[in-house]
């Protein structure tokens, strides 16, 4: 019998809920599982990186990486997977666009260790020991992964073959992604495997999302009972529909709850947070300074609200300090 | 957009991005050069239909490729072209301020004004002002910066690349 292709799963800096998203695949799994041999996945098998390291460069058919990059670890093993497949996916938020960790570029990396190790309410640490790259006890040499300055997403680490946009990836993408890989149809070298179309055109509420909007506030889901037929935006909820790529099939609007952004932009916005920021600010209904100010003040964090999930592959990709910090 | 070319480092001179609108700033600017009035040669003036045709994208994308500020000029209130162009401008530019402010970049960096095309006086005195207190500023120099950043990745690329002893835990 000819080798089933290799496939492996990677995590870098991620929740865990992308490794859940693989495991959503219910019974489809046992198709999956038939049909390839997994090499490496950390959360569920026991390979480790020198098993991996043994395989000859380029043998893994393909890599499905999770999470951030943030730690010199990952990077380490971001490079290693590169190295040894044939294709990478940057599978979910966080390795395609930074995802829920990328929110960390809002602050200096001295900043995060001295308020994590230092000043949180929860720390109890007199001595403010932070932990050491490298550290000799009893004549053995212990030693951690740096905390780089920045978070990035995979791509600006490693080069990337497709991305699964998602927070997490939807188990219909991934099975459709599955198969059209192993099928040895591949798409163009760095496609984002979902539709390429806004998520208001396929939300099921699109039918009565205005044309035009006259924002005088903008209100959170709890503050009010929501018409579960009418566009969020037309409601006056802040939804990312119109900045975000289709493809979940409007999941949380379906729940009710406004999009947030997961799957990233379509590939016509090039930075999601300026395009929906352009689009709300834009339908604002006063035209002085004050009356705007104040309709705008409803937005209570823009950064967080905009690039909830793409700030390291956004245009300025992190908060500008005078210096390196 | 191509890169805003980099000024060396000890003969820094602020670089403005001005989008102005083809009614009313950019005739005005057009005035002032006629006029000959004299101003400072710090901004590149792009010419936009509107001041509504300023996409928040093209703003970052300018501080990202290396502007230090970014100017846009438009029509008075009530005189846009497009009825609403300069209304929907104002708006964006003032979440887009807010925004930028959390993300570190001071607000001198980014003005926007309403100049008519007879004002030509107007686009010498913005021009300088502006060029003065980005110049107080200093550099923002993005790419530079981008590039510093990245340097943290290059140290590994040899241990995975090349032969190294790994160390097993
Ligand atoms: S704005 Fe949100 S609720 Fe309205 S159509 Fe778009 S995705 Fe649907
Ligand atoms: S509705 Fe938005 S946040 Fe929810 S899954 Fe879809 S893209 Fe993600
Ligand atoms: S036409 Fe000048 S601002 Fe709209």
């Amino acid at each position: 019998m000819p080798d089933k292709p290799k496939v492996a799963f990677y995590w870098c800096a991620s929740c865990g809920g992308c490794e859940e998203s693989v495991v959503d695949l219910a019974e489809s799994i046992l198709d999956v599982v038939a049909a390839v041999d997994i090499v490496m996945w950390p959360v569920a098998m026991d390979f480790k990186k020198k098993d991996v390291e043994a395989m000859a460069d380029g043998s893994i058919l393909v890599s499905l990486v999770n999470g951030a990059v943030r730690t010199s670890e990952q990077e380490e093993m971001a490079k290693l997977m590169r190295k040894k497949s044939k294709l990478i996916i940057a599978y979910g938020s966080c390795a395609h666009t930074g995802g829920i960790p990328g929110l960390a570029n809002q602050f200096g990396r001295e900043e995060l260790l001295r308020y994590i190790y230092e000043e949180s309410p929860s720390t109890v640490n007199p001595q403010k020991t932070r932990p050491e790259l490298k550290v000799i006890a009893n004549g053995s040499t212990v030693t951690l992964p740096n905390f780089f300055n920045i978070v990035r997403a995979l791509d600006q680490v490693i080069d990337v073959d497709y991305y699964l946009p998602g927070c997490p990836p939807t188990p219909k993408l991934l099975k459709q992604a599955l198969e059209v890989l192993l099928s040895g149809k591949l798409p163009e070298k760095g496609a984002v495997l979902a539709p390429d179309i806004a998520l208001c055109d396929e939300c099921p509420k699109k039918d009565t999302k205005p044309s035009d909007l006259k924002f005088t506030e903008f209100k959170r889901p709890h503050w009010m009972q929501i018409d579960p037929k009418v566009c969020l935006l037309a409601q006056g909820i802040l939804c990312m529909g119109p900045a975000t790529r289709g493809g979940c099939e409007g999941v949380c609007i379906s729940g009710n709850m406004p999009c947030t952004g997961c799957f990233g932009p379509p590939s016509r916005i090039k930075d999601q947070g300026a395009k929906i920021l352009s689009a709300l600010a834009s339908q604002v209904e006063a035209k002085d300074e004050k009356g705007i100010d104040e309709t705008l003040a409803t937005i209570p964090d823009p950064v967080g609200t905009f690039y909830r999930y793409g700030l390291p592959v956004s245009l300025l990709r992190r908060k500008n300090f005078n210096s390196t910090g | 957009m191509p890169t805003v070319e980099q000024p060396k480092e000890n003969s820094w001179e602020p670089r403005i991005i001005a989008f102005f609108c083809n009614w009313c700033t950019y005739t005005a600017a057009d005035l002032a050069g006629v006029s000959r009035l004299r101003y400072a040669p710090n901004a590149r003036i792009i010419r936009v239909m509107c001041s509504g045709r300023v996409d928040p994208q093209f703003i970052l994308d300018a501080f990202s490729k290396g502007a230090d500020g970014v100017l846009i000029g438009g029509c008075h209130p009530g005189d846009c072209h497009y009825m609403e162009g300069n209304y929907k401008a104002l708006r964006r530019m003032q979440l887009l301020k807010r925004m930028m402010k959390d993300m570190g970049i001071e607000e001198k960096r980014f003005r926007l004004e309403w100049i008519s095309a007879s004002e030509g006086e107007r686009v010498k005195t913005v021009i300088n002002e502006m060029t003065d207190q980005v110049r107080a500023l200093g550099p923002l120099g993005l790419p530079k910066k981008f590039a510093e950043w990245d340097k943290e990745l290059e140290s590994l690329e040899h241990e995975v690349n090349g032969k190294r002893d790994t160390i097993h835990a």
